[in-house]
């Protein structure tokens, strides 16, 4: 949460390609993004958004082309790349057997942040008040927030956030773009897919139906 | 080795809280042995002659049971893609499930073996044997187990798919840890099983974390 400044860095990907189930995704996809800067992910379904997150974070392989973080490959040392990364996809990562609190306070300890950061981040995203209770009562949009939550005491420069508006009413939505400005005022990068607004100014967008097999074949 | 000690914390407080994982594989285990008496007949000679193949039959069925949960809950529900981006090395963090799957499976079989041989006429020179060889074989059990378990995801039925992987990985424990008991039974030197099993646990515990978090980078794609 607030802290101090991450040290400038810079995120790269080139002339990347991806194939799933036989079906190539999108092809010569090149980006580039800086401390502070903040991407979003435009295109129609199936435009391979989600693949592109996955990507980056190093969990799915492209078939071609290169991450590179500071130029270092991130494929060099993917556990030093997850590590600077918080992820937040379409599944929640939530326990129903644990608390919101439990579920929250294990990844900060995973990524060694103060427990004071986990009150912090229960207060931003106005889940406080369920803190305690077991996370199977949570609804869907809860469940969501408890996610959010996770990246933001991940204490990670690098967010990668997919359809992080999906489920949430306003005031959560308040709450996530209050704390996607600060972590950008702080030097941190985010790359996000949304069908949604943009609803961050200095956002700029990455149109995947650009890169598409069909476009470029055109 | 912190992310080692938070995520079996996390994982055994998990299986504690679901009480049921623990009380399912000692209740199986029990039932099976008894299932074994009832058939045989109330034979003592035949029922303590059987007895170590028994005992160590229907416990590698039962650390069998909670196997294919080990890795597919997280796999389901996103925490994997969490954990293989915690910074935590994905072996340690291998190393650590499959420790907690040992606390709650392998040590809960190891403490029930003793009640269920009894019933079963093991005799008692051998009750010494049959912990020590469960002691040293149950271990490898988990860490097969584990790369199996990361091996089936994805996969429908995985159930099946992972005794079929499993069980013919687990003939050499079984071979060697049974024949620890009859040893003892006929009052046999067991050194050569122990050493056949610790053997084999080594290997297990060098290679299986390796290959069990290379295989969930692989099911993550």
């Amino acid at each position: 949460m607030s802290g101090q400044k991450f040290p400038a860095a810079e995120f790269s990907g080139a002339d990347l390609s991806c194939r799933r189930g036989g079906r190539t995704v999108f092809t010569g996809l090149s980006f580039r993004i800086v401390s502070g800067e903040v991407i979003v992910l435009r295109g129609p379904n199936g435009s391979g958004k989600t693949t592109l997150l996955r990507l980056m974070a190093g969990l799915a392989r492209a078939v071609s082309g290169t991450l590179h973080w500071n130029d270092a490959d991130i494929a060099d040392d993917l556990c030093a790349h997850g590590a600077r990364l918080g992820f937040a996809g379409h599944l929640d990562a939530v326990k129903s057997a644990q608390t919101v609190r439990e579920n929250i306070a294990f990844w900060a300890s995973l990524r060694g942040a103060a427990p004071t950061h986990v009150d912090q981040a229960l207060n931003t995203f106005g889940i406080r008040h369920l803190s305690d209770i077991p996370a199977r009562v949570l609804s869907a949009g809860q469940r969501h927030r408890v996610a959010l939550a996770r990246v933001a005491v991940s204490g990670a420069p690098l967010w990668l956030l997919d359809e992080p508006t999906n489920t949430l009413d306003d005031a959560a939505l308040n709450a996530l773009r209050d704390t996607l400005s600060a972590h950008l005022q702080r030097g941190g990068m985010i790359v996000m897919a949304s069908h949604g607004d943009l609803f961050l100014p200095q956002a700029r967008a990455l149109d995947l139906r650009q890169t598409q097999p069909a476009a470029i074949a055109a | 080795m912190s992310g080692f000690s938070t995520i079996l914390r996390r994982e055994l407080t998990l299986s504690l809280r679901s009480q049921g994982d623990v009380m399912t594989v000692i209740a199986f285990f029990a039932i099976a042995a008894a299932l074994f008496a009832f058939g045989v007949g109330p034979e003592l000679n035949v029922q303590s002659r059987i007895a170590s193949g028994v005992v160590w039959t229907t416990a590698l069925l039962a650390a069998l049971l909670s196997l294919e949960r080990l890795f597919a809950l997280d796999y389901e529900d996103g925490t994997l893609d969490q954990l293989m981006l915690s910074g935590t090395e994905p072996i340690a963090m291998v190393l650590a499930k499959t420790l907690a799957h040992w606390l709650t499976t392998g040590l809960a079989l190891l403490i029930a073996a003793p009640v269920v041989a009894l019933a079963l006429q093991l005799p008692t020179q051998a009750y010494g044997a049959l912990m020590m060889s469960l002691a040293l074989g149950t271990p490898t059990l988990s860490l097969l187990g584990a790369v199996g378990a990361a091996l089936i995801l994805g996969a429908k039925r995985g159930g099946v798919l992972l005794s079929l992987l499993l069980l013919p990985l687990y003939i050499p424990i079984l071979i060697f840890g049974a024949a620890a008991v009859e040893g003892a039974t006929l009052g046999l030197s067991t050194s050569a099983p122990y050493a056949v099993l610790g053997g084999l646990l080594v290997a297990a515990l060098t290679l299986c974390p390796w290959a069990a978090a290379s295989a969930l980078r692989h099911a993550l794609e």
